[in-house]
C-alpha cells in the first residue's frame, strides 16, 4: 500500500514537471511579447531592448524557467503588468472563485442527483422526457446568451444593480443587509455556471442508474419483494455512483479554475479573468503559476479519486 | 427580509462620481502607467510640474508655479515650483521631489517606457527647494510637454523598488483626489484631498467600477449605477435618447489611415495614391463603420487643435477624377477582363491590417470593394497583432496597410515621417520627401507656438499633396455624463452658481474639481 502510494507521488511529480516545462515551451514561445504591445511612436527600440532584460527575457529559455521556479519559490516572482507578487494577485482571486463555483457545486450537486434518480425511475415517461428536453437545452444553450437574458430579465424586474461581487458603496448597510448583498450578488452568476453541471450530471446518473437497475442483483432484490424505494436508493444509487467519483476527481481543479466568460460578464473578480488578462498581456509569471496551480491540482484530485474508489468500490485492489 | 427588501435600497450617494472603466488599472504610479485606466486615474491623484491649457496649445501651471524657457543651443527650462504644497501623508513636496522623479525615470532598472521622452535632456538640477532647472543637448519643443508627468514622492520611494513597490497600489501624491482602496477588478476609490493647493476639490469621492462588458455598463447606467462612461459607436442612438444623460463629443488624438509601401514600385506614383484617396469614400466608411462619430481628415493631424491646417480639405470621393489619374500613370484595362493593367501586368495588391480590430477589418473590406469599381484587385488578409508587427510592418514585407495612430497633443510626428526613422523607427512605409524632413526638423526646435504652427500647416498641405497614406479618418470619442453633475463657481459672498459641464479640446474631465451635484449630498430618492 505505502509502495503504492510512493510510486503514485513519484509519478505524479513527473508528470507535474512535464507539464510545467511543456506549458513554458508553450507559452513564451508562442507570437508576441509582454513589452510594448500597441505601436507608440514615442518609445524607442533601445527602451524595449532594456525592458526585455530588466524582464530576463533576453536569456535562453532554460534559464527563464529555472529562473521562474527559483523566483516562485522564492517568493520573489512578480507580474510583469502591475509589478505585484503573483502568488499575492492569485490569493486575492482564488477565493472570490471558489466561493461562486462552491455555491454553483452545492447546487449541481444537491439537485441533479435526485433529478437523475428520478428520471431513470421513470424512464421514458413525460417528466422524463421533460427532463431530457431540458438538460439538452440547458447544455445547449450558450451561457452568456442566458445570463445575458437573466440579468436583463432582473434589471427590468428589481431595477437593482447585479454585477460585481457586492453592491460597491456599502458603508451604510448593517452587517444583515451586507449578507443578502452579497447573496443576491451571488445567485445570478451560480445559477448561470450551475445550469450546465446540472444538466450534465443529471443525465449522467440517469444513465448510470439505469444501466445498474438492470443488472441481477437488482432483479433478485425486486423479486425478494424489497420494497422500491429501498432497492433504488440503498442498492442501486450506490453503484450507480460509483463513476461519479470520477466527476469528484474532477471537481478539485473546477472549483477554483474560474470560468472566464461568466466572471467577464458578471464583472465577477476571479481567477478567470485574471488569467485571461494575463494570457493577452502575455504576462508569463502569472499564467503560468495559474497553470501549474491548476496542474497541482488536477492531479491531487486524481490521487483523491483513486483512493477514493478503493474505498468505495471492493473490487478495486492496489497493487 | 427578502431579496425585494435589499433591491429597494438606493445604490449610490449623490455626490460622487461613479466612472466605469472596461479594464483595471495596472500602475498607480505615473511613470510606469501605460494603460489608458491607470493613466487617467494616475493625472487625479499625481500632479505635473505643468499641464496642457484646456486648448491643448499652450501650458498651465501645474506644481510649477511659472517657468521660463531659455532658447539657445542648449536651452535651459527654469521651473520655479509651488511653496506649501503638500504630499497626501502631509510631508511637503520640493524640487528634489521633482529630481527624483526624473532620475527614476532614467535608471535603466525602472520599467518605464517614458524614458524615450527625456533622451534629450543633458542635464536636471535642483537649484534650491524650489527651483528645479533642466538642459537640453538641443533645442526640441516637445520636450516641454514631457514635464506634465506626475511626480513622485521621493521621501516614500527612496528605499523601494519602483518596479514592485506596494506604493504602485497605495499610491501618494500631490493631487486634486487622495487614493483610498482599491479591490482588483472590482473598483478603484478616491477622496477629495482637502488641503489641495488649489482648494478641496467639490466631489466628495470618485469610484472607478470595473466592467468588462460595454453593453453591461449600458446596463448599469441605466441603473444610475454609473455615471460617467465612454460610449461605443453603436450605442449612440440609444444613448440619446436617455432623458438623464448629456452626451458629450469630440474627435481623439488618433486617426486611421492606409499606409501606401515606397518600396513597392506600384505606389510610388503619387498619382496612384492620389486616384486611391479619390476611390475611396471616406464618408461612406465613416457612414458605416463608425455610424457617423468620425471625422474625414486631410492629413496626419487630429481635425480639432491648432495645427491642423483648415485650409487643406480632403479629396472628394471622384471616381472619375481617380480613374483619368490612373489612366495617366499608365494604367488601362486593356484585355478587358475588368482589372487594370499596364505592361502586360495587372494592378493587384495586397492590403493588410492586424485581426482583433473591428473597425479596420470593416474598413478594409469597404476598401477592397471601392478599389474593385476602379478595376483594381485587393486581397484582404489579417494578422494576428505581434506577427503582423514582425513579420510584415517592421519587415517591410507588405503593399499597403490600415493602421491607426494614437497621438500626443504635441504635433511633433518626427518618428512616424522623418526619413531617418525608416531603418529603425516607425516611418515603415519608406517615405521620403528632403522638405519635409526639414520641417519636421525644424518643428521640434521651435519653441515659439505661431512659428510652429506655420511649420506644421506647411507640412500639413506637403503630406495632402504626397499622400503617403490615404488619410481616412479621426474617430469621434463620446462620453455620456449624468445630467446632475454641473460646473460650480464660487461667486462674490461665496455664492454658488452653477454651468452645465463643457466638453473641452483637453477633454471633459478638464474642470473636475469643480464637478458638483447641486442639491447633495443626500441619498437619493
Amino acid at each position: 500500500m505505502a509502495k503504492f502510494f510512493l510510486r503514485k507521488l513519484f509519478q505524479l511529480f513527473l508528470t507535474l514537471v512535464g507539464i510545467s516545462v511543456l506549458s513554458w515551451v508553450v507559452i513564451t514561445q508562442a507570437p508576441g511579447s509582454p513589452i510594448a504591445l500597441t505601436m507608440d511612436p514615442k518609445v524607442s527600440p533601445q527602451i524595449i531592448e532594456q525592458m526585455m532584460k530588466n524582464y530576463d527575457l533576453d536569456k535562453p529559455i532554460h534559464q527563464q524557467y529555472y529562473l521562474w521556479l527559483k523566483k516562485l519559490f522564492t517568493g520573489k516572482l512578480y507580474s510583469f503588468k502591475d509589478g505585484r507578487p503573483v502568488l499575492e494577485k492569485i490569493n486575492e482571486r482564488i477565493w472570490n472563485t471558489l466561493l461562486l463555483n462552491l455555491v454553483a457545486t452545492i447546487i449541481v450537486f444537491s439537485l441533479a442527483i435526485p433529478l437523475g434518480v428520478f428520471s431513470a425511475k421513470r424512464q421514458y415517461s413525460f417528466l422524463d422526457n421533460l427532463g431530457t428536453f431540458g438538460a439538452y437545452l440547458g447544455i445547449s444553450a450558450p451561457g452568456f446568451w442566458l445570463a445575458y437574458l437573466l440579468i436583463l430579465g432582473t434589471v427590468e424586474l428589481f431595477g437593482y444593480p447585479v454585477l460585481g461581487m457586492r453592491s460597491f458603496v456599502t458603508e451604510d448597510f448593517t452587517t444583515v443587509e451586507m449578507v443578502m448583498d452579497r447573496i443576491w450578488h451571488l445567485m445570478l452568476p451560480s445559477i448561470i455556471l450551475a445550469i450546465g453541471g446540472l444538466a450534465g450530471l443529471s443525465r449522467y446518473t440517469r444513465s448510470s442508474m439505469l444501466e445498474v437497475v438492470r443488472q441481477d442483483y437488482v432483479r433478485t432484490a425486486k423479486a425478494k419483494g424489497l420494497p422500491d424505494d429501498h432497492v433504488y436508493y440503498k442498492h442501486a444509487l450506490r453503484n450507480a455512483l460509483l463513476p461519479i467519483i470520477t466527476i469528484f476527481g474532477f471537481l478539485i481543479p473546477d472549483l477554483i479554475g474560474g470560468s472566464i466568460i461568466m466572471e467577464s460578464v458578471f464583472a465577477w473578480p476571479g481567477i478567470g479573468r485574471l488569467s485571461y488578462q494575463a494570457v493577452l498581456a502575455r504576462d508569463y509569471p502569472v499564467v503560468m503559476t495559474i497553470l501549474s496551480i491548476s496542474a497541482v491540482l488536477t492531479l491531487v484530485g486524481n490521487f483523491i479519486a483513486d483512493i477514493l474508489y478503493g474505498i468505495a468500490d471492493p473490487r478495486i485492489r492496489y497493487g | 427580509m427578502n431579496i425585494v427588501f435589499v433591491g429597494s435600497r438606493p445604490p449610490q450617494r449623490v455626490n460622487q462620481l461613479i466612472v466605469s472603466s472596461i479594464g483595471d488599472a495596472s500602475f498607480l504610479n505615473p511613470i510606469l502607467a501605460q494603460d489608458s485606466a491607470s493613466s487617467e486615474i494616475n493625472s487625479f491623484i499625481f500632479n505635473g510640474l505643468i499641464k496642457y491649457d484646456r486648448d491643448l496649445k499652450g501650458f498651465v501651471g501645474e506644481l510649477a508655479e511659472s517657468w521660463k524657457v531659455k532658447a539657445g543651443q542648449e536651452p535651459e527650462i527654469t521651473f520655479n515650483l509651488r511653496k506649501g504644497v503638500l504630499w497626501h501623508d502631509g510631508k511637503e513636496f520640493t524640487a528634489h521631489d521633482v529630481k527624483f522623479t526624473y532620475d527614476k525615470i532614467m535608471d535603466e532598472k525602472t520599467n518605464t517606457v517614458r524614458r524615450s521622452d527625456y533622451e534629450l535632456v543633458k542635464k536636471a538640477e535642483v537649484l534650491d527647494p524650489y527651483t528645479f532647472r533642466v538642459t537640453y543637448k538641443q533645442p526640441f519643443s516637445p520636450g516641454l510637454q514631457t514635464w506634465g508627468m506626475g511626480i513622485i514622492p521621493k521621501h516614500l520611494l527612496e528605499k523601494e523598488d519602483i518596479n514592485t513597490t506596494s506604493f504602485n497600489r497605495r499610491p501618494i501624491g500631490t493631487g486634486p483626489f487622495r487614493f483610498v482602496e482599491w479591490a482588483s477588478d472590482e473598483k478603484i476609490v478616491l477622496e477629495a484631498n482637502p488641503r489641495y493647493f488649489e482648494g478641496r476639490p467639490q466631489l466628495d469621492r470618485i469610484i472607478y467600477r470595473i466592467i468588462p462588458e460595454t453593453s453591461l455598463s449600458e446596463m448599469e447606467l441605466l441603473t444610475k449605477g454609473i455615471d460617467y462612461y465612454g460610449v461605443s459607436p453603436h450605442q449612440f442612438r440609444r444613448m440619446s435618447e436617455i432623458s438623464f444623460l448629456n452626451l458629450y463629443s469630440q474627435p481623439a488624438l488618433a486617426y486611421t489611415y492606409i499606409g501606401y509601401n515606397f518600396k513597392n514600385p506600384l505606389f510610388q506614383d503619387k498619382r496612384v495614391r492620389h486616384a486611391f484617396t479619390y476611390a475611396i469614400n471616406r464618408e461612406e466608411i465613416v457612414q458605416y463603420v463608425l455610424y457617423g462619430l468620425g471625422t474625414v481628415i486631410s492629413g496626419p493631424f487630429p481635425s480639432h487643435l491648432w495645427y491642423y491646417n483648415p485650409n487643406v480639405k480632403p479629396l472628394p470621393y471622384d471616381l472619375q477624377k481617380a480613374r483619368q489619374l490612373l489612366a495617366e500613370a499608365g494604367w488601362k484595362d486593356t484585355d478587358g477582363d475588368g482589372v487594370l493593367d499596364k505592361d502586360g501586368r495587372p494592378f493587384r495588391f495586397k492590403l493588410i491590417t492586424n485581426s482583433g480590430n473591428d473597425v479596420r477589418r470593416d474598413v478594409g473590406v469597404l476598401v477592397q470593394r471601392q478599389l474593385r469599381e476602379l478595376g483594381v484587385d485587393v486581397t484582404f488578409e489579417t494578422y494576428e497583432w505581434s506577427v503582423f508587427l514582425k513579420s510584415f510592418i517592421n519587415a517591410k514585407h507588405f503593399d499597403a496597410c490600415i493602421l491607426g495612430w494614437a497621438l500626443s497633443p504635441d504635433p511633433d510626428d518626427y518618428q512616424i515621417w522623418h526619413s531617418s526613422q525608416i531603418e529603425k523607427g516607425f516611418n515603415f512605409i519608406s517615405y521620403r520627401n528632403p522638405e519635409a524632413d526639414r520641417l519636421w526638423e525644424e518643428g521640434r526646435r521651435e519653441y515659439d507656438v505661431e512659428k510652429r504652427r506655420k511649420i506644421y500647416w506647411r507640412l500639413h498641405e506637403l503630406m495632402a499633396e504626397d499622400q503617403p497614406y490615404t488619410f481616412l479618418f479621426s474617430p469621434l470619442g463620446v462620453s455620456a455624463l449624468q445630467k446632475k453633475f454641473m460646473l460650480v463657481e464660487e461667486g462674490r459672498e461665496g455664492r454658488k452658481t452653477y454651468r452645465p459641464i463643457k466638453m473641452e479640446k483637453a477633454g471633459l474631465l478638464y474642470d473636475l474639481i469643480r464637478w458638483y451635484v447641486p442639491g447633495g449630498p443626500v441619498l437619493e430618492k
